[in-house]
């Protein structure tokens, strides 16, 4: 095997008095795809941003790129070295075409004006090699997120840059999508790039990568070789400890169930979602799973009457009830958590307690509006120490938090409410390993004390260790419900056979 | 931001000593929370300095809050609606329309000592109406109020004949003009500047200590989460505008008690201006969310100071308005700097 073609050795990174990287090691070969995993905070984003430039490292460390030191500085360094990042949020411009995107920053010129034409012969060979479906003259904002995606590996490429960092690329791609992803990845790897590639998700890790790195606490715990890439391993190294009951079910997924508290008949909104009709018993978790674009959210939104209704009702408890806003079904007891929690859900600038009070301040208050500051208070802290949110004090803005424990404060505002039916939307979305476990148990327990709760999750592993019922969608409609039973459990071929529409054989 | 969390976590599982991180957030904090107040104070410093000791006399100082709080009171309303990520350019025009209505009333003679309600009534009035047409119908605040600065204005005209109405008799005059004495012969405040203090801790009551203020916040800060979190959006909306218009109508109030007198075309001129400055100079966040009336009361004062200083020190009318403008960017773009690395993420 020739030399590697970027070589980390001893790289630290620290802000102040926190180190946020303390001598890593990373070394990566051209023609493999090498999978870099940890929980959020554990120096993934910091390390990517040392090989992009945007940060420098501290003085000691050595970063080689084909066996030459390397410096990286400024915002093109990183793709001056022939490095190139693909951002979790996409970095293209919508309002300009794809060849623009390409060029952007790099631009063509001819005697001072632009030269649209020659931009768009230079693309067009590379997105042919990417076996793109769209033209160089295509707007970005009519893609797809898959094909922006697309445009951004073109935009590496065409920098003729060898090494590929991918930060959770399939987070907002639906199954298919992922699939060409993948298939992508792996031409671009036999053609000689090395990908760096990190991800949360344990099968696309298994699938593709050639080799593990996983980074805790800002340091390097070990790097794992194909033939020794496992669940367990890798979770362990993750969190520093066994993950032995990742899916804790203390409830019992098998009971009768006869008390049904959220029934909705013939929802439709006319467009995305075409007369659905589901039931939620009390102490059930119910999966509501489905590619993505098979309506799910827009169902969701529906029932909490963030949408109209433009056919079928609801009935809570036996009894028929109307829902028209979003007030409406909390004051029902409905809850809902967004999957988009910062653009939907939090309010960043605002402090931890102010937004898990949000939803009962009005409820608490005194003489038709003062603030009850000490319920409020007390309120904060016990969620805190209930849901083990770690941030110094509830005081603090909840922007700052990482991506779990800004969940942990956005489901706190909704159990604060006590509902009765809880609506958990990708709920661990952008979630670390270990928080995840965390949410998993919270759900468990809140089925244990006898809510309703439905579970939206693209994450197949998540809605068979968690649910006792699932639901698949397809297309707006309901394409069928599978039950959990103790003899033939749930598999997820029987959930992508139902979300896609093939016959699905058993064996 | 990844590290940022990080280290918090890291601060909440070692509560042992505060570590120089936290030491350092407590310090940013702190700046944060005094704001432009350096500013202000070195304003007038210097001010005292450059006039030979004529600015921190009881007299002028007086005047500095006399001249500081109609645009006080302009100011808290439009803290209100920036807080919303909203804007209010009618206020001017508003005011010149309830002083117009104020002075009709207080010529009626059986009506006469209600005219300072219905200037504020008047205010209110056309605040909701810009709140409606915002939150109902959905149009852009700076389209509606920009519609409102124009035809209140023109309603102002209509309403004296396009004249000058006057009133040297008009009740309750001493709010305009006289101060309130706290120690006799030594310290008194202008009635204008009490009644902007109490606007000011008011608003401050609503903003920091009701439900409603909690609202305001979270819709300035995320619109989309608010709705989604059982918000009424479009009562915050209608309730900020109202507010503001409530003020500026205030403001108008304010204004006829001290010149005895309004004019539909020129009164409140421009000062929907000089009442956003106020809110940008006290920290105020363009976009929503973010800001306090304390900021938007040291705001305004610093205007007032800059105004009554340049004069003192005998600056010329023209040099006035270049300084002032450029004192304004240079503060905004010291906050700028300031607040630099807090968690907007």
């Amino acid at each position: 095997m020739s030399g590697p073609i970027l070589e980390m050795r001893g790289v630290s990174k620290s802000f102040f008095t926190i180190k946020a990287l303390q001598k890593v090691d990373l070394t990566v070969y051209a023609g493999e795809v090498h999978a870099l995993m940890g929980e959020n905070g554990a120096g993934k984003s910091t390390l990517m941003k040392i090989l992009s430039g945007a940060y420098r490292p501290d003085p000691g460390g050595e970063i080689r790129i084909e066996g030459k030191v390397a410096r990286i500085e400024g915002p093109m360094g990183g793709r001056n070295a022939g490095i190139s990042i693909i951002y979790q949020e996409l970095s293209l411009a919508p309002n300009l075409t794809v060849a623009e995107n390409i060029y952007l920053g790099r631009e063509l010129s001819q005697s001072g004006l632009l030269a649209r034409g020659t931009m768009r012969e230079g693309v067009g060979p590379i997105l042919q090699r990417l076996g793109a479906d769209f033209t160089a003259a295509t707007l970005v904002a009519e893609l797809s997120m898959g094909q922006r995606q697309l445009v951004e590996i073109a935009r590496a490429l065409h920098a003729r840059s060898k090494i590929l960092i991918m930060d959770e690329p399939t987070t907002s791609l639906s199954a298919g999508e992922s699939e060409k992803l993948f298939a992508l990845i792996r031409q671009l790897r036999s053609e000689g790039l090395a990908i760096i590639y990190i991800s949360h998700r344990m099968d696309e890790v298994y699938a593709l990568g050639d080799r593990v790195t996983v980074l805790r606490d800002g340091r390097l715990v070990g790097s794992l070789d194909k033939p020794d890439i496992r669940a367990d391993s890798i979770v362990r190294m993750m969190v520093g400890r066994d993950v032995s009951s990742f899916y804790k079910k203390d409830h019992d997924p098998h009971a009768k169930r006869d008390r049904e508290v959220l029934r909705a008949v013939d929802l439709g909104d006319g467009r995305r979602v075409k007369g659905c009709s589901l039931t939620v018993h009390a102490g059930e978790v119910v999966g509501l799973a489905g590619l993505i674009g098979a309506g799910r959210t827009e169902l969701a939104h529906l029932i909490i009457g963030a949408t109209p209704k433009t056919t079928g009702h609801l009935e809570l408890d036996g009894e028929r009830i109307e829902i028209e806003t979003p007030r409406d079904a909390l004051d029902a007891g409905i809850a809902y958590l967004t999957e988009d929690r910062k653009a939907l859900g939090l309010f960043l600038d605002m402090s931890c307690a102010d937004n898990i009070n949000l939803a009962v301040i009005g409820r608490d208050a005194r003489l038709g509006g003062i603030l009850d500051r000490d319920k409020a208070k007390t309120r904060a802290d016990d969620a805190f120490s209930a849901l083990g949110i770690r941030a110094p004090n509830p005081g603090v803005t909840v922007g700052g938090l990482s991506g779990g424990n800004q969940q942990k404060v956005l489901l706190s505002r909704l159990l604060a409410i006590a509902p009765k039916v809880l609506i958990l939307d990708e709920p661990t979305r952008g979630v670390d390993v270990g928080a995840k476990s965390e949410i998993y148990s919270i759900i468990d327990n809140l089925a244990k004390s006898g809510t309703a709760i439905l579970v939206i999750s693209s994450d197949l592993p998540e809605i068979l260790g968690i649910c006792d019922r699932v639901l698949v969608m397809r297309e707006g409609h309901l394409a069928g419900e599978l039950q959990q039973s103790t003899n033939s459990p749930i598999t997820q071929e029987d959930i992508m056979a139902l979300a896609t529409g093939t016959e699905h054989v058993d064996a | 931001m990844p590290d940022n969390s990080q280290a918090q976590a890291k601060a909440a599982t070692a509560p042992v000593l505060p570590s120089a991180a936290e030491k350092q957030q407590r310090v940013r904090a702190m700046i944060r929370a005094a704001g432009m107040l350096p500013v202000l104070l070195i304003l007038c410093l210097g001010f005292h300095f450059l006039a030979d000791g004529r600015f921190f006399t009881g007299q002028n100082l007086g005047i500095v809050l006399q001249q500081a709080a109609v645009n006080t009171v302009l100011a808290a309303g439009m803290t209100f609606v920036i807080l919303t990520g909203g804007i209010d350019l009618s206020v001017g025009s508003i005011l010149a329309a309830a002083a117009m209505a104020g002075l009709t009333m207080s010529k009626m003679p059986e009506l006469g000592a209600l005219w300072l309600p219905a200037a504020v009534l008047t205010g209110f009035a056309f605040g909701i109406i810009n709140g409606a047409l915002i939150a109902l119908l959905r149009l852009p605040p700076f389209i509606v109020t920009l519609g409102s600065l124009t035809a209140v204005r023109g309603l102002a005209r209509l309403m004296g004949s396009d004249t000058t109405v006057f009133n040297p008799s008009i009740p309750y005059a001493f709010i305009g003009n006289a101060s309130l004495t706290i120690i006799p012969g030594l310290v008194s405040i202008p009635w204008l500047s009490v009644i902007a203090l109490l606007v000011i801790v008011a608003s401050w009551l609503i903003l920091r200590r009701t439900v409603l203020g909690v609202h305001i916040y979270a819709v300035g800060g995320n619109e989309s989460a608010a709705r989604l979190a059982g918000i009424k959006v479009w009562a915050v909306l209608i309730f900020v505008y109202g507010m503001s218009g409530l003020l500026a109508g205030l403001g108008g109030g304010m204004q006829a008690a001290r010149l005895y007198a309004a004019n539909g075309l020129q009164l409140g001129q421009s000062y929907e201006l000089d009442a956003i400055t106020a809110v940008i100079l006290g920290g105020t966040s363009f976009v929503g969310g973010i800001g306090s009336i304390w900021g938007t009361l040291v705001g305004a004062l610093i205007i007032a100071v800059l105004s009554n200083g340049l004069i003192l020190v005998g600056v010329s009318d023209i040099w006035q308005y270049v300084i002032k403008g450029l004192v304004i960017i240079g503060a905004v773009a010291l906050d700028r700097y300031r607040l630099q690395g807090s968690a907007r993420t």
